[in-house]
């Protein structure tokens, strides 16, 4: 069984500001060819049946779209935008994948305040690990592509994991061995880069003047990167995030926080915590929960800035 | 311990990114060995790989079986886990459609047929029924029907050798040495109103 | 597909018209994914919908359904005026030179011979002038009047861009866009690849839209070609299998005929067989067929087919009308004229057109015989399933059946694809319950009616007694076996003629090549075209050598394509008359000086001298045929009709209804409807989340489209007030559907001859039986009636209306 090298992981001394560099040579992608999707959701069924996930069968309302949302068992997910483009006036149906990106600089990992939830490996995978997850939510409000989603049976976040059990033994994630089209590739970042330019040379020479490649670096890039034929207006692939994402600064600025915090009062909360539990047992999360977390957190923040 | 911190006690007490730290105060900062062997184990070790092909539409793509439980001394082929494309394949190279990666699910779909049934006339239920009484009780319903049925010779006397009064619809995913063993079945019986899936 | 689906990767410029191959066959669909990326091919898509494959096309035109002659006699206008010919291929390698004998004619949609009482031509004018030793004769100067080309030019000349634009709804610049990219494939060294589906063949003009696309690439130079020909994408895993084994009611293995009841003996038989060549030097290769006959009839019938009764010839049924298709079956039925039915792993009700017809007639039959994987909804016709299937049990007196079977990861054999390819496959899984193999059960019931018959006697035993059944384990033939069998053996010694002390062939092996079959009944061979699969070699169909030295994605060695492991049909056509390729870059064969060589096997004897023999010889031309003597019930060059149910008149034919010549049952004529009643153009299809009726049973699959919707566009849905996801009714003269509803920019109503006609898209995927949803079957509404030559079912175009409304109803649940 390989194992993989942590890079940080959240919530722990030394896992934001990175103890180990993402590794050039060995940093993943996965490059979506939008360009090349059919929007069969070979990569929907396949993540479904690689990861041992059922979803409950729902409705049609109107579109293509199924499930409707991302949840907490469906990763990934195909958008379907009918698109009417104003300079050719043509329509075009524009597919893309929807799932976590796995970002160089996680949003999600920065806003998990359960130690070792979220890991991100030397390669660049953000995993996130159930064991030490609380279902708190806050991945979900630190990411900026709105992919985390928590069970409500289990109470913890779930979302891609990039096939990090494929890619430790040396296989590419179940969703790009599947596509049929080859919409979806993996390989080393460097590579797929690679790919994406000889994709957009292609592209251009077939009149989509603006194609280029999607891998922001308001988040540091991403190891899911995209191939847009527009990639000057990302939001008309179902509302994907600007070139010029970022994550939230509420995020950004939980990093002060932790260095604004004294050791002793911190000893003490942490004690306090397994105490609790020993009683009590672990809490469901509420409502309320969500509400007084969001006003400590508010107030640590005012109090840091 | 880590997994028992629960939300509440991070965001309700000290603050999340606060109590991060303490954890790590405590002496958590180990957890990365423990972290990455928690990935969860390759799942397809120990199983028994088979070659087979897609039994949906006519691209033919290469699909792997692998299945738990076979014995080989037992002519068990065990239990089918998972499916994934045939990389070797020079059509798919490993890749299937949504239908084909799903294909688990075909074969162990809630409502395969499992048993034989009959539903009498009338009746508005099914009922179980062994095989030999099945196949013997269809075995006599043909031949009454052909032996009431069957033309030999047409009105001008021609030897036309024709049963015409059952049908058989032959399927599109069974194999070729399917197909020919019930062409034989069929034929030999005088049987004309045969046909396949072909235009549908 | 007379081409490989990795060839496809050659090809300059794919046309997907007739078919939705990004949504059907998606992985086939990644080849034209692979030439776009890797040669700067283009995509055109024709459809009326924009759908998957237009979603990744260079060029999308939209087309009303049931219009595609009309567009493509359009483009072969289009390719004479603008002289984009192919003009040694055609002058040498199509009949364009024939000369059509006097009296052959056409006018207002019909030929000459046509008897309307009938429904039927007298085709005896749509022939060549022969001379005095019977060859056809022909003008390469092409200035005769009646020849083929002339004809074709005067029979094209009306489908002028406007004419397109009108009846197809097709924009001028749109329809002009389109042939000229075509247009540019004219040049020997480009190639365009044809991928069409059921969106050509289920019309009641089915083969005459293959048949003009046909046309068009031999005009153009494309067939035989790596990168062109014309690929039939077929819809289910084997049924290029079930129809080269012949299961279909006149058919013999390898595309021969049963006799029909006039030919009452094998000779009379053989005489409209024979297939005389009509050029001089030509090989008809269906010279061979009394070899290919008698060794079936042996492989049949073994030591029971003999000279002395014409190796068994009455064993045969003899057919009495063309055909007994699924129609003319469930019409038999539904006259009562029928007692006893077996589906075996087929679900007719939802597949089927005019269910509510095809329900009573099941409920007509004496006993029903369902043998499956899956619960199917044939085998529940009887079920009350309030309006998804509304029934009284009490009063439906069928005998249903239900035997459960393996399916394909419990059983082991081959199936072929549309590429041709005999896949061998193994089984690993065991099978659930008490489920067994169709093998075992065709052989039960085989063992049973033979013993019945041995005990009791009865009506002609002869046949069933005279079976060949020499298997290890009668019970249930190995897969080996039955391979074995269809591939053929030698059945007694053959020596050598020139030298008697040598063998040509040796009692017991297995035969190599359908080359070596003979007449005389010392070979025994139950399908000549798979002959070569399983020799003494071993089973070619389990080859899995991957490699391909060419990088021409032949795959010589993975697995076996019938014929004679060749890959690309007609593959002779690649190379000019005197046997240089066209483009030698992706070249299939090619004339060396003493032989055809290259990665291909040659669609030719291997020394057959270039400049003698033309390249199509399964023709007894030699050419490939722009003018079709006698063998197309409806005409020998396609005409433009419209379907059965229009919303339109025929602009070129504005007497004729449907194809005068498909066959209409009385009372189905009846229940067309017309468009004051029923004023929207609907069409069927598959989604690609789903197959057929089979993966709404599939728990993932289900859950990827959950629910039966149809498609409409912005202007209908506001026209009849429905907003997206709104429940509606459709209904067509023959009943309702309740689906929800998809508004779409996808669908956009056509302007017909200056009036919008709209669209209505029904997916097919949805019954009363599996995990999505229930669903009404989307074959409620399609009309009873098939091509006029093979009889598909119309399901691409009828008509219906649609409106709002409330939810369906189930039965109450029984406890």
């Amino acid at each position: 069984m390989a194992t993989l090298e942590i890079a940080r992981q959240s919530a722990t001394r030394g896992g934001i500001t990175g103890a180990l560099p993402l590794k050039d040579t060995f940093e993943v992608a996965k490059l979506i060819d939008v360009s090349k999707c059919i929007g069969c959701k070979a990569c929907q069924t396949a993540c479904l049946e690689w990861n041992d996930l059922r979803e409950t069968v729902g409705v049609n309302v109107g579109v293509y779209d199924n499930p409707h949302d991302l949840t907490e068992n469906s990763w990934t997910l195909m958008r379907y935008t009918e698109w009417d483009n104003p300079e050719t006036g043509r329509l075009e149906w524009l597919i893309r994948k929807d799932g976590c990106m796995h970002c160089a600089d996680p949003g999600c990992l920065k806003a998990c305040p359960s130690p070792g939830a979220i890991v991100q490996y030397t390669n660049g995978i953000v995993d996130f690990q159930k064991d030490a997850c609380i279902g708190c939510g806050y991945c979900v409000k630190g990411c900026p592509f709105n992919i985390p989603r928590i069970s409500k049976a289990t109470e913890k976040a779930y979302k891609c994991t990039l096939c990090v059990d494929r890619v430790s033994v040396g296989q590419g994630p179940a969703c790009a061995k599947a596509c049929p089209t080859q919409a979806i590739s993996f390989g080393t970042k460097a590579q797929m880069k690679d790919l994406a330019q000889k994709r957009i040379k292609d592209l251009t020479s077939r009149g989509y003047k603006n194609a280029g490649l999607y891998d922001p670096p308001g988040v540091g890039g991403t190891h899911v990167m995209y191939v847009l034929h527009h990639a000057d207006k990302p939001q008309v692939y179902a509302s994907l995030p600007g070139n010029d994402v970022k994550i939230s600064p509420v995020v950004e600025l939980w990093k002060g926080v932790t260095k604004y915090a004294g050791m002793g009062l911190i000893a003490f909360a942490a004690v306090a915590g397994a105490v609790h539990h020993l009683i009590v047992g672990a809490n469901r999360v509420t409502e309320h929960d969500e509400q007084e977390g969001k006003k400590t957190l508010d107030g640590k923040i005012k109090e840091s800035a | 311990m880590l997994k028992d911190v629960s939300r509440r006690q991070f965001l309700g007490t000290a603050g999340a990114g606060v109590a991060g730290t303490a954890i790590g105060a405590f002496g958590f900062d180990g957890a990365g060995e423990a972290l990455a062997a928690s990935i969860r184990p390759f799942k397809l070790e120990g199983t028994t790989e088979t070659r087979n092909t897609c039994p949906y539409c006519s691209v033919g793509c290469g699909v792997i079986l692998y299945s738990k439980g076979a014995d080989k001394a037992a002519g068990k082929k065990g239990q089918l886990v998972h499916l994934e494309g045939d990389p070797d394949h020079p059509t798919n190279k490993g890749t299937l459609c949504p239908k084909g990666s799903a294909l688990l699910d075909f074969v162990k779909a809630e409502t395969r047929t499992k048993e034989p049934m009959v539903r009498k006339p009338g009746s508005n239920k099914w009922e179980p029924i062994s095989w030999d009484a099945a196949l013997d009780r269809i075995a006599r319903l043909m031949k009454d029907d052909r032996d009431a049925n069957f033309i030999a010779k047409n009105k001008d006397g021609a030897t036309v050798n024709r049963w015409i009064s059952t049908g058989f619809l032959a399927a599109s995913a069974t194999t070729n040495e399917t197909a020919w063993a019930t062409y034989k079945v069929v034929r030999s019986a005088g049987m004309l109103v045969f046909d396949n899936q072909a235009r549908v | 597909m007379t081409n490989s689906w990795q060839d496809i990767k050659n090809t300059d410029l794919v046309l997907i018209m007739g078919g939705n191959a990004a949504e059907a066959h998606p992985c086939g669909f990644k080849w034209v994914t692979e030439a776009k990326a890797n040669r700067g091919a283009k995509l055109i898509v024709v459809d009326p919908r924009y759908t998957r494959s237009a979603s990744v096309a260079d060029y999308y035109a939209p087309i009303r359904q049931g219009t595609d002659i009309a567009f493509l006699l359009g483009v072969i206008n289009y390719l004479i005026k603008n002289d984009k010919v192919q003009w040694e291929y055609t002058k040498n390698y199509t009949n364009a030179a024939f000369i059509v004998k006097e009296g052959f004619g056409y006018s207002d949609g019909l030929f000459s011979g046509y008897d309307e009482s009938k429904r039927d031509y007298d085709r005896s004018s749509w022939d060549y002038e022969y001379d005095e030793q019977g060859f056809a004769k022909v003008d390469t100067t092409l200035e005769n009047p009646r020849c083929v080309w002339n004809l074709l030019k005067a029979h094209v000349a009306q489908y002028t861009p406007e004419m397109v634009e009108r009846i197809c709804g097709t924009p001028k610049d749109a329809f002009l866009k389109v042939a000229q990219m075509i247009s540019e494939t004219s040049a020997p060294d480009k190639v365009m690849t044809s991928m069409y589906a059921l969106g050509w063949t289920q019309h009641s003009k089915g083969s005459q839209n293959i048949r003009c696309m046909a046309m068009l690439q031999l005009i153009l130079g494309n067939m035989g070609m790596m990168g062109g020909g014309m690929n039939a994408l077929r819809g289910h895993s084997n049924i290029q299998g079930l129809t080269d084994l012949g299961l279909m009611s006149n058919l013999i293995p390898g595309y021969l005929t049963l006799p029909n009841e006039r030919e009452s003996d094998i000779d009379t038989y053989m005489k409209t067989r024979g297939f005389k060549e009509l050029r001089p030097n030509q090989v008809s290769f269906w010279r061979n067929y009394r070899k290919f006959f008698v060794s079936f009839q042996k492989a049949m019938w073994g030591d029971n087919a003999r000279a002395d009764n014409q190796w068994g010839y009455d064993f045969l049924p003899k057919m009495d009308v063309p055909s007994y298709d699924v129609l003319r079956a469930f019409e038999m039925m539904h006259q009562g004229k029928m007692n006893g039915y077996f589906c075996q792993g087929f679900n007719p009700l939802m597949s089927f057109p005019n269910k509510n017809k095809i329900k009573a007639a099941l409920g007509k039959l004496k006993f029903l015989v369902v043998m499956d994987p899956l619960k199917t909804e044939t085998a529940r016709f009887w079920e009350n399933h309030g309006e998804f299937n509304q029934s009284d049990p009490a009063k439906v007196q069928t005998e249903v059946f239900e035997l459960p079977t393996t399916c394909f990861a419990e059983d082991e054999g081959s199936l072929t694809n549309s590429s041709r390819w005999l896949q061998w496959h193994w089984a690993g899984a065991d099978a659930p319950g008490q489920a067994k193999t169709d093998v075992w059960i065709m052989s039960q019931l085989y063992k049973r009616l033979k013993a019945l018959y041995e005990k009791e006697g009865g009506a002609y035993p002869d046949a069933i007694k005279a079976l060949t059944w020499n298997y290890k384990d009668p019970n249930e033939p190995s897969p080996e076996e039955l391979a074995r069998e269809f591939n053929g053996y030698v059945v007694a010694d053959v020596p050598d003629p020139a030298d008697p002390s040598k063998m040509l062939l040796t009692k017991g092996k297995q035969m190599v090549a359908f080359a070596a079959l003979r007449d005389d009944g010392t070979t025994a061979c139950g399908n000549w075209i798979y002959c070569g699969s399983f020799t003494e070699a071993g089973n070619m169909m389990a080859r899995r050598d991957n490699k391909d030295p060419s990088g021409l994605g032949v795959h010589q060695n993975w697995a076996f394509a019938w014929p004679a492991n060749r890959r690309i049909l007609y593959n002779r056509a690649s190379a000019d008359v005197s046997g240089k390729a066209w483009d030698p870059k992706r070249s299939p064969i090619a004339w060396d000086g003493t032989k055809w060589s290259g990665p291909d096997i040659p669609d030719i004897a291997p020394t057959a001298k270039p400049e003698t023999v033309m390249p199509f010889i399964m023709t007894n031309e030699g050419v490939g045929r722009l003018f079709v003597h006698k063998l197309m019930k409806d005409g020998p060059f396609p005409v433009h009709y419209e379907p059965f149910e229009s919303p339109v008149p025929n602009l070129v034919a504005s007497k004729v209804r449907g194809n005068p010549a498909a066959r209409v049952f009385k009372g189905d004529m009846e229940q067309f409807g017309d468009a004051k009643e029923f004023p929207f153009a609907a069409t069927t299809y598959r989604l690609t989340e789903h197959f057929h009726y089979w993966s709404k049973h599939n728990a993932v699959n289900a859950v990827m489209q959950p629910e039966l919707f149809v498609e409409i566009s912005e202007q209908l849905a506001e026209l009849r007030g429905i907003k997206k996801g709104d429940w509606v009714r459709v209904d067509s003269n023959r009943g309702y559907i309740k689906a929800k509803a998809v508004v779409t920019k996808r669908i956009k109503p056509l302007i017909c001859d200056g009036k919008p006609v709209h669209v209505v898209g029904i997916p097919i995927h949805w019954g009363f039986m599996g995990a999505t949803k229930k669903g009404f079957g989307a074959n409620v509404l399609s009309p009873f009636v098939g091509d006029a030559n093979i009889e598909t079912p119309e399901f691409k175009a009828f008509l219906v209306d649609i409106k709002p409304t409330t939810p369906p109803t189930d039965a109450p649940a029984t406890s």
